[in-house]
């Protein structure tokens, strides 16, 4: 159960199941199939459906819209995530504005699929986690896929509604076997659904004494400290990996804050005006007398991302640092 | 005919008066004068509206480019979808009609096409839709283009941009692929030498037409005003992009005979004033008996009347 393999799957499942779905993008058509190989085989058996672009994200993502809003559903690979800057003019001004601004008469579900994330030495423009300026677009969803959720779920789910999508791939997922929920477990930890997000924790949650929240492949370090500490130190958080970013349910959080008194919030785009100084806002109104200390919004340093891989990795959060947060908020 | 200033459903059937609009059975040049003096004193309408301060916002009005509007317009079919810019009036109600859903949608009443939210620049309707913001509409009408590619019916997508709009990088993005792809899209440049205050000399590098071409794709240009011949081109111009799918543009050099949107013209009085001698609603009567487009005036006065006095009242 591939990552990348399983998503490439529900793409497949997609253009199976749904006449209107095409998939747009750069490099993605046969015998590529795409810079990290997620369509490689669907231009074969859907040649007009999948379709390869010049160079050209803003056509992309305005033909997508074009396509949505003629009752076709785009689902848009941007090659490296970096590169949905030059998308945003149409996410912001078109796209998530169509439906609003004429008063329900149309609607524009796009699908952007978003490779991003470092770790992988690929310097400052190929590395970055844009999504924190997509984050409270309205009308606009930003969903991030993670080891515990399944793609096909979020893509059946994609079809059936309606508004547009910001789809977070982290790059590093995609060779990562996926861990969805077996039986209330992934692996040693126990997991609870709530809505689509997951929680998971050693011990049940009234005996945890942090909460931290982490999404895509953050949400994957973090589990492994989560179960490190569980299981070496007696440490005991629980993990919300939230599959939705925003807008955020914040049910899950409330419910999990109200039981620890801590909350650590875990990203790797850069520190500030983030999606965790969001929470932050947000929670410390929402959990105020319940939290016994300050809200810690671990995220990378505000610089760009170096490429050499020593520096990349002081720069950009990993391990150490969500391992350090954690130890401190679970104090 | 009188509306009934009643609460229109959002997603009514947009009736079209036949004061305003004609009928199949009027002599296409009555009709066509009709739809173009419609447009004109629709826009004049409303001028004097904001001046009255009755309207909230921005309006950019057409006034002296009715007959691309009218002339293209009258070649778009049921299922063929129109996308516009900021000063999408003439075409919103060439291809509806449906003044009093503008008028109350500019008044920012909820009775308008699109609940008084789209406001002047971002109307729509079935077939029709329109966004303020420059170049990104053409990737846009190339997607439903595309749709319809794909659905194997020979309907066909028209965008409407200006002289400014081709500064976009959007513009030519799509042009290369909805020339690779042959992708059923009419483009129809209207080219009113001024971008907001700024002229075509200090805007645009080289040839427009050349533009196009350097991407294989057929321009037919030309600098009338005369609905009659736009009607002509017009017809030619979608007829081959059903019939070939491939993507054509059609190039008029018009002029804007108003300001770019309120209270914002700098240009030489000279100038314009010489373009009020060719503007098409003048050019238009040249074919009709006076006796003819007096009644039609008339006729549109009344309409437009009416649809004040209604749009005034709604809540």
């Amino acid at each position: 159960m591939i990552f990348s393999k399983e998503l490439g799957a529900a793409l497949r499942e997609s253009l199976e199941t749904d006449d209107r779905v095409v998939l747009i993008g750069e490099d993605i058509i046969d015998p590529y199939g795409g810079a990290f190989k997620v369509t490689r085989g669907l231009s074969t058996d859907f040649p007009e459906r999948v379709r390869t672009t010049p160079i050209s994200e803003g056509a992309i993502a305005g033909i997508s819209a074009g396509l949505a809003l003629a009752g076709m559903r785009p689902i848009a690979e941007v090659m490296f995530g970096d590169f949905i800057t030059l998308c945003f003019d149409q996410v912001v001004n078109h796209i998530t504005k169509y439906e609003a601004m004429y008063n329900g008469q149309a609607t524009c579900p796009v699908v952007f699929r978003v490779p991003s994330g470092g770790h992988r030495g690929y310097g400052p423009t190929h590395s970055q986690s844009l999504e924190k300026h997509f984050l409270g677009v309205p009308h606009l969803k930003v969903v991030a896929a993670s080891l515990f959720h399944d793609p096909r779920e979020a893509f059946r789910g994609f079809l059936e509604q309606n508004t547009p999508v910001l789809y977070i791939e982290h790059k590093l997922l995609y060779p990562q076997n996926l861990r969805l929920p077996e039986g209330g477990m992934v692996g040693d930890l126990m997991a609870v659904k709530h809505g689509s997000t997951i929680g998971l924790s050693a011990v049940p949650r009234n005996d945890c004494t942090a909460t931290v929240l982490a999404y895509g492949y953050q949400a994957m370090l973090a589990a492994e400290v989560v179960e490190r500490l569980a299981v070496e130190e007696e440490i005991f958080v629980e993990l919300l990996v939230p599959a939705q970013l925003s807008p955020m349910d914040w049910t899950p959080v409330e419910e999990s804050v109200r039981a620890t008194g801590s909350l650590v919030t875990v990203e790797e785009g850069t520190g500030g005006w983030s999606w965790g100084t969001e929470i932050a806002a947000v929670m410390s109104e929402k959990a105020f007398g319940r939290l016994r200390r300050p809200i810690s919004v671990v995220a990378s340093e505000r610089t760009v991302i170096p490429s050499s891989r020593a520096r990349e990795a002081g720069m950009l959060v990993g391990t150490p640092q969500i391992e350090t947060a954690i130890l401190e908020a679970a104090k | 005919m009188t509306i009934a200033p009643t609460r229109i459903p959002r997603q009514r059937e947009l009736q079209a008066d036949p004061r305003t609009m004609g009928t199949p059975e009027e002599p296409r040049d009555l009709r066509l004068y009709r739809r173009m003096r419609f447009i004109r004193r629709f826009e004049e309408t409303l001028l004097g509206l904001f001046d009255e301060g009755v309207l909230n916002g921005t309006t950019h009005a057409c006034i002296g480019q009715e007959a691309d509007a009218v002339g293209v317009i009258e070649h778009v079919e049921e299922g063929d979808h129109i996308f516009s810019n900021h000063r999408c009036h003439g075409h919103y109600l060439a291809r509806t009609g449906d003044a009093l859903g503008l008028m109350a949608e500019i008044m920012g009443k909820e009775a308008g096409v699109c609940g008084g939210i789209g406001g002047s620049q971002h109307v729509c309707a079935p077939g029709f839709m329109s966004n303020g913001v420059q170049g990104g509409i053409v990737p846009t009408a190339a997607g439903i283009a595309l749709a319809m590619k794909l659905r194997g019916s020979d309907r066909v997508s028209v965008v409407f941009i200006g002289d400014g709009t081709l500064g976009e990088g959007a513009v030519y993005e799509t042009l290369n692929i909805a020339a690779l792809w042959d992708l059923p899209l009419l483009i129809v440049l209207e080219d009113n030498e001024w971008a907001q205050s700024t002229p075509t000399e200090l805007n645009t590098a080289g040839s427009m037409r050349a533009r196009f071409e350097a991407f294989g794709i057929p321009v037919t240009e030309t600098t009338t005003t005369d609905v009659a011949e736009l009607d002509a081109l017009a017809g030619n111009e979608i007829a081959a992009v059903r019939t070939t799918g491939k993507t054509r543009v059609l190039l008029v050099h018009t002029y804007r005979l108003c300001h770019h949107s309120k209270s914002d013209d700098h240009r030489p009085e000279e100038e314009v004033a010489l373009r009020w001698v060719t503007e098409p609603l003048a050019i238009a009567r040249q074919r009709i008996a006076e006796s003819q487009w007096q009644r039609i005036d008339a006729e549109v006065e009344a309409a437009l009347a009416e649809v004040v006095a209604t749009a005034r009242a709604l809540p």
